[in-house]
């Protein structure tokens, strides 16, 4: 099966939440709506779901319209951010709940259940109710319902943004297994761009009710088609520097000068803006052919494994991630570097006409 | 400001129960430095709300004393205690303007207002929120209420310290990162006694000068964010701290030498007298295991599944029953998933019963 939006805008009050979409999701494939809040990747579901009708453009299951269909005719099932589980009722009987509605024989009920509890690791659970769960545990609950019912559309929204974070990493880790066991197709919405990144499959990049960019997940991240996607797909946030071309050199705002060399030989005269993720700038390396910008620390912070240095150059602020443990004082001055073979150079029009690797 | 201290401070929900192994909170003694950044983290249950919630005053505690710069505030109120909270959801006045926002918990004690203009200015200012001051608070974003929350936990420079509950949960990505480095900047600039509570690794470690790991109600370790990563006290803190957290596996000690699977990873310094019949084992963060091919002298492993984070990627791999993640360089390649590890023998640390051996030079 497959679910098509095609040229899908909704409004609501006079104020369009979803403007133009169109989209296809196939059988066996996993989409992660990519967005910050009020996107629309909420919405995006609900119009997925059948719970809201587009106001202009077409829903479409397997080619037919199903714009008008009642949701309940549906083969849906949706997690939410704050997982909803009856709390009266067994971990078992909270995951068997759809196959009773649907009258499910016993044997069969036993049998999905008793899969879906292993594949989610909630077998030792399934006696308790689930106010005698984690909040990691109770959100698998509610994903194992939604799995058990062997719906052919499933989404999640967020499903992970209420736990804890090594949960979260557990559950990220376990997900793309589910996915492919499951063979339905995922849509899954989240706000974090390594949550995407761990995901795989392809990421529809979200922006005020407009899906920007929508390709293969690896692809988006590394040739973001417009400085949006790039922010949208960066954390930390995406670096920028207004530059200008010139007979054969860049002059960076804020001045520094440079030979035009490595992806600035791709681009023609004229003013472009380059942005730079925070592991594409370093610091302190002299190395002929890179382009130093003397710059000031503002914060250092440190998670042992990396560290986040917090720049400020000519009053606009950059982020460098490091290696290991580094420690800089606030207020020293040191040299921000770049590659000008590692850098995304995007017009006047915010478009994307050089990033590493496209040559 | 003040230094705080906590004398077998402990807590259980179930009245005074004799059973210590029940509590909440088992009993601790620590002090917090005035001025300092703290961090208390850990997952859901591990007691850490309850620790924050004895600071302040909102529960009392089963046994144990709290002194505010050596002065018994057990049984006061939080707010005889003089202590200032921000919380997960935004606490404000719809009603009000930014500014008033601001300036209610000032005007509240009687700060005269002159005082009042100075100080909200001053927070408004460090926080961006100067451009709104006029504005009623009621058509904010949730970004910017939770800013504003910020602010009134910040406004008053009187305070014995300032406790903050999970405040960048409802936050987006991207404003997270200003709001952190913002919150760290305010505590350099205000000289404040900052408590964070958090059950995210990165808000702890970027926020905090020292970080408090709290599991199953105990402290396991306090120390830098460097110390936490580079010499874990406890298993929970090596695999807490981190992501992928620190592997460990059980393994045979000796002298300078660790046997794992037959084979044998070199130790920087000595264990000769580990406690007998305890579980030994050893743990090592991925950053310093590396990838390389198969050799009969390196630990043999299978590579399951590449995590790739875009500006890193994490090798899954397996060796026997044990799961293991390695950093994996640019350069690597393997056609069958065949490798073997190399150890940073500086960085493997040996565990008995779960905590940290020192070992000898």
């Amino acid at each position: 099966m497959s679910v098509t939006l095609e040229h899908v805008t909704r409004a609501v009050d006079g104020m369009e939440t979803i403007r133009d979409v169109s989209l296809t999701l196939e059988r066996g494939t996993l989409a992660v709506l990519l967005g910050p809040t009020l996107s629309g990747k909420t919405s995006i579901m609900r119009l997925l779901a059948g719970l809201d009708k587009p106001t202009t453009g077409r829903v479409l299951v397997d080619g037919k319209d199903v714009s008008g269909i009642d949701v309940r005719r549906r083969s849906v099932a949706m997690v939410y951010q704050q997982f909803i589980n009856y709390p009266s009722l067994t971990v078992y009987e909270n995951i068997a709940s759809p196959l009773r509605v649907q009258g499910k024989p016993r044997e069969e009920i036993e049998k999905r259940v008793a899969e879906a509890a292993k594949l989610l690791r909630l077998e030792p659970y399934l006696k308790r109710t689930p106010l005698q769960l984690s909040g990691g545990q109770q959100q698998r609950t509610a994903i194992a319902r939604a799995l058990v019912k062997g719906a052919d559309l499933v989404l999640l929204d967020e499903p992970l943004a209420n736990l804890d974070y090594k949960l979260r990493e557990e559950l990220r880790a376990e997900l793309p297994r589910i996915f492919e066991a499951s063979g339905a197709i995922f849509v899954y919405a989240t706000t974090e761009p390594s949550e995407a990144l761990l995901l795989g499959g392809r990421t529809v990049c979200m922006w005020e009710g407009k899906a920007l960019q929508n390709g293969d997940t690896s692809k988006v991240y590394r040739h973001p088609e417009t400085l949006r996607v790039a922010q949208v797909f960066s954390d930390p946030p995406l670096n920028l520097v207004g530059i200008e071309k010139k007979n054969g050199s860049v002059r960076y705002a804020g001045g520094v000068e440079a030979p035009a060399t490595g992806l600035y030989q791709k681009i023609g005269d004229g003013a472009y803006r380059v942005g730079f993720r925070a592991h594409q700038l370093e610091i302190g390396k002299g190395v002929p052919g890179r382009h130093a910008f003397p710059a000031t620390v503002s914060i250092t912070e440190i998670t042992g494994s990396e560290s986040f240095v917090h720049l400020k150059r000519d009053s606009v602020n950059w982020v460098a991630v490091l290696h290991g443990v580094h420690e800089f004082e606030p207020g020293q001055t040191l040299d921000a570097v770049l590659d000008p073979d590692n850098i995304f150079v995007f017009d006047a029009a915010d478009r994307l006409v050089a990033s590493p690797g496209s040559m | 400001m003040s230094r705080i201290d906590l004398v077998d401070l402990a807590h259980s929900y179930g009245g005074n129960s004799a059973d210590e192994s029940t509590y909440a909170l088992k009993p601790i003694s620590m002090t917090w430095r005035q001025g300092g950044a703290y961090a208390l983290l850990g997952p859901s249950g591990c007691g850490k709300t309850t620790l924050l919630n004895l600071i302040s005053g909102i529960i009392a505690p089963s046994r144990g004393k709290i002194l505010f710069d050596g002065k018994d505030v057990t049984p006061l109120s939080t707010q005889k205690r003089n202590i200032a909270q921000v919380f997960q959801f935004p606490v404000i006045y719809d009603t009000m303007t930014v500014g008033q926002n601001l300036a209610f918990p000032l005007k509240n004690r009687g700060v005269p207002r002159r005082d009042i203009e100075v100080r909200v200015s001053e927070i408004a200012h460090l926080l961006d929120l100067t451009p709104h001051l006029n504005r009623k608070a009621t058509r904010l974003t949730a970004d910017a209420k939770q800013k504003i929350s910020l602010g009134r936990g910040l406004v008053r420079s009187d305070v014995a310290a300032v406790l903050f509950d999970e405040p960048l949960t409802v936050i987006d990505p991207e404003l997270k990162w200003q709001l952190r480095s913002k919150l760290k900047a305010l505590h350099l600039e205000l000289d404040l006694t900052m408590i964070y509570v958090t059950h995210d690794q990165t808000e702890a470690l970027t926020f905090a000068d020292t970080v408090v790991v709290m599991h199953d109600g105990r402290v396991v370790q306090s120390g830098t964010p460097a110390e936490l990563f580079e010499k874990p006290a406890h298993t929970f803190v090596g695999y807490f701290i981190g992501s992928p957290g620190m592997n460990i596996m059980p393994a045979e000690v000796k002298g300078r030498e660790a046997r794992v699977n037959g084979r044998v990873i070199s130790l920087k310094r000595s264990y000769d007298s580990l406690p007998a019949g305890a579980k030994i084992e050893i743990g090592v963060r991925p950053e310093f295991v590396d990838i390389a091919k198969p050799a009969p002298d390196l630990l043999a492993a299978q590579i399951e599944r590449i995590d790739d984070l875009g500006r890193m990627r994490f090798a899954r791999v397996r060796v026997g029953d044990v799961k293991f993640a390695a950093r994996l360089r640019e350069s690597f390649s393997s056609t069958d998933g065949k490798c073997g590890l190399i150890f940073d023998a500086a960085h493997v640390h040996v565990y008995a019963d779960s905590r940290l051996v020192e070992g000898t030079p």
